[in-house]
């Protein structure tokens, strides 16, 4: 566990001083999206109308909203198994998400990917991948390809702290470090790899591990939307320059389970544990306690912003829910370009 | 290692040389560099060393290391660049220096490359060549000897080529490097310097589009790679006794050009299918289903096959040699088929 803090009234980092009441209210409408999203999500699941599986990013939302605020919409991002709160964030729209969950013809991916590999390249989303750490290698070749291009770019790559075990990650930082390609690394830290805390499966620094290949690597309140924006626009200003990759460490923790399924969590970590990051540790809670204490906006205003949320991802839903499947002769499609 | 015949050279149109499947591969890769700046190779030794078997020498030279990239021993980090690189707008060629090294970059190329076509619904693609090597008899025993393409071929959203002339090498490697798709392009270690006709003038060769390598009436000689120079001297062997095979090189494993292997099995009705990988669970169980399940009606005899012996494959040449096919052993198995033994 991380010290618990409550709102953090100190002064906004540097970086980030240029953004007005409106672009804080526009971060917390977004967390808000992801957090309804991903209730949804769950109730479809429950409720036996979404097949597969499902992972929820509920609790992890100032990661996804802080670092893709820093990025502009022809940047990319490579995300994870639990990627909807990546894919929003990135520019994806509600009700074609909800259509590749529910696997129609209207999803971003036509049905063919699912929950678990949402792609999106006209938002800039290579895809979510169900391999974990398996698209470190794609992250860090779009921003190979950046460079060889000419362009300005910048590459993110969404991964939990599970894929500091794969050794993928280690080859491409160091191809990365070497090759000085515009690739931040985000490492989700929500404490468990699937069950097992992940204090049992990773030795020593974690922050030394980037280190070792000479990339700057900092480690971020990954609850504080405020800290993230900041460590992401310094680490994209740092890629954008050509000086290279960053890895940014951002502590947080899910709240629900590690798939839908998993309920009972009780022999892997406490109940209490779980209270004392939504009642301490909560994204949109510590936000919205900073920007009232701050004058930056009223009661309603947030209330208008979670039932819009919340509006857009019920019209979003039962858009999904009347869309068309595939024709079935779609199956055999999209196997060659 | 003998040469194809005349039916297996290219067409002569204008000006032809004689110049070796390394040679072949090189010009290759520089004139689709030179056509489309997207194009540049990655790979461990590739640039000033031109990697072990001196097949990219020079291209640095030219094209400058920016776009002959030096990479780290890292085959999974390297393929995977290469991966987000073709779905980014580069055409990437990766040199895997060993296609036994392949085992390294698989959930890059299975679980990755091949997916994302398909995953996104047609909106990515991962236009990329992935080169390496199969092969045995350089004794260089078990991890540096395996034919692994059949692998490959198994995987939706793969394309295999695997050529066995400098014509074709050359031809294939430029549609592959075209193609929209990965693509695994396999060369035998052993052909590199095998000398063949190649036309100064561009051209491309279609996957999917098997060659007749040599034509012939009582038998069919099914054969990939290095193993269609095992076949032709078969054939010889086999004309000897009277008996006309023809050898018939498929050229790309996937796509698979069916229709030529089974007209030609239509025609002799006898056929023996030769690989260089294990026999076992391998191409030339795919390749004589194909023909029995289309052309049963008009087989004399079941489709044999000949395949690498299924053991790892040893360094003694005492025991590497029994583990290829030969052309005596090739022989053998046509005649028995004909009911000559
Ligand atoms: C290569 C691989 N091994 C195992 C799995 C099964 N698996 C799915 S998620 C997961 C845990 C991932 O933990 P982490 O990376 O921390 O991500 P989180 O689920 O915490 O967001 C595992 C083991 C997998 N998908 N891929
Ligand atoms: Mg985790």
């Amino acid at each position: 566990m991380h010290t618990p803090v409550t709102v953090n009234q100190a002064e906004l980092p540097e970086e980030v001083q240029d953004l007005s009441a409106v672009d804080w209210l526009r971060m917390y409408r977004l967390m808000a999206t992801i957090r309804a999203f991903e209730e949804q999500v769950n109730e479809l699941y429950l409720s036996r109308r979404m097949p597969g599986l499902a992972h929820l990013y509920i609790g992890e939302e100032a990661v996804a909203v802080g670092v893709c605020e820093a990025l502009r919409p022809e940047d990319t991002i490579t995300s994870t198994h639990r990627g909807h709160g990546h894919c929003l964030a990135k520019g994806a729209r509600v009700d074609r998400m909800f259509c590749e969950l529910l696997g129609k013809a209207e999803g971003y991916c036509r049905g063919k990917g699912g929950s678990m590999h949402i792609a999106d390249p006209e938002s800039g989303n290579l895809g979510a991948n169900a391999i974990v750490g398996g698209s470190a290698g794609i992250a860090t070749g779009a921003a190979l390809s950046a460079k060889l291009r000419g362009t300005d770019q910048v590459s993110v790559c969404f991964f939990g702290e599970g894929a500091l075990g794969q050794g993928l990650l280690y080859e491409v930082m160091n191809m990365a470090s070497l090759w000085k390609l515009p690739v931040v690394y985000v490492c989700e830290n929500n404490l468990y790899n699937e069950y097992t805390h992940y204090r049992e499966t990773t030795a020593g620094d974690i922050l030394a591990r980037p280190r070792a290949f000479g990339i700057p690597a900092e480690e971020v309140d990954g609850q504080d939307v405020r800290q993230v924006l900041a460590a992401a626009r310094r680490a994209v200003a740092r890629a954008r320059r050509g000086d290279g990759p960053s890895f940014l460490l951002c502590n947080t923790y899910r709240y629900f389970g590690h798939h839908v399924g998993d309920v009972d969590r009780s022999y892997y970590r406490s109940r209490e544990e779980e209270e004392t990051w939504k009642a301490q540790r909560d994204p949109l809670k510590l936000l919205r306690g900073w920007m009232t204490a701050a004058g930056l906006a009223s009661p309603e205003e947030f209330e208008a912003a979670e039932r819009a949320a919340r509006e857009e991802v019920a019209q979003g839903v039962a858009y999904a829910l009347q869309a068309p499947y595939p024709d079935p002769s779609e199956v055999t499609q999209h196997v060659y370009a | 290692m003998s040469t194809p015949s005349a039916a297996a050279r290219g067409p002569a149109v204008g000006t032809v040389r004689e110049i070796t499947l390394a040679q072949a591969i090189r010009e290759a890769l520089a004139e689709e560099m030179r056509r489309d700046p997207r194009v540049f190779l990655l790979g461990e030794d590739v640039a000033e060393a031109g990697t072990p078997f001196k097949v990219l020498s020079g291209l640095v030279d030219e094209f400058g290391p920016q776009r002959v990239i030096d990479t780290p021993i890292s085959e999974a980090g390297f393929v995977g660049i290469a991966v987000g690189a073709a779905m980014t707008g580069m055409r990437p060629v990766v040199d895997i220096m060993f296609g036994d090294f392949l085992t390294l970059a698989m959930d890059q190329i299975v679980n990755q490359a091949a997916k994302v076509h398909y995953m996104s619904g047609g909106k990515l693609k991962v236009p990329l060549v992935i080169r390496t090597t199969l092969g045995a008899t350089r004794r260089s025993a078990a991890q540096h000897s395996q034919s692994l393409h059949a692998w490959f071929a198994h995987i939706p959203g793969l394309k295999v080529a695997v050529p066995s002339t400098p014509y074709d090498a050359k031809g294939l490697l430029k549609t592959a490097i075209r193609d929209d798709n990965p693509v695994l392009f396999f060369e035998d270690k052993m052909m590199y310097q095998v000398k063949g006709p190649v036309p100064e003038e561009e051209y491309t060769i279609p996957f999917g589009v098997a060659d007749v390598k040599r034509p012939g009436r009582d038998v069919t000689l099914v054969a990939t790679s290095s193993m269609v120079y095992v076949a032709l001297e078969a054939a010889e062997l086999l004309e000897q006794d009277g008996i006309s095979a023809e050898v018939v090189d498929p050229r790309t494993i996937f796509p698979l050009d069916v229709e030529t292997l089974v007209r030609s099995a239509r025609k002799t009705g006898r056929v023996v299918v030769v690989d260089e990988g294990h026999r076992r669970y391998g191409v030339t169980a795919e390749l004589a289903a194909t023909i029995a399940e289309e052309a049963f009606y008009d087989l004399e005899a079941p489709v044999r096959r000949v395949g690498a012996l299924d053991v790892p494959v040893p360094f003694s040449p005492v025991l590497e040699d029994q583990t290829v096919p030969t052309p005596e052993q090739v022989a053998s198995v046509a005649r028995e088929l004909c009911g000559r033994n």
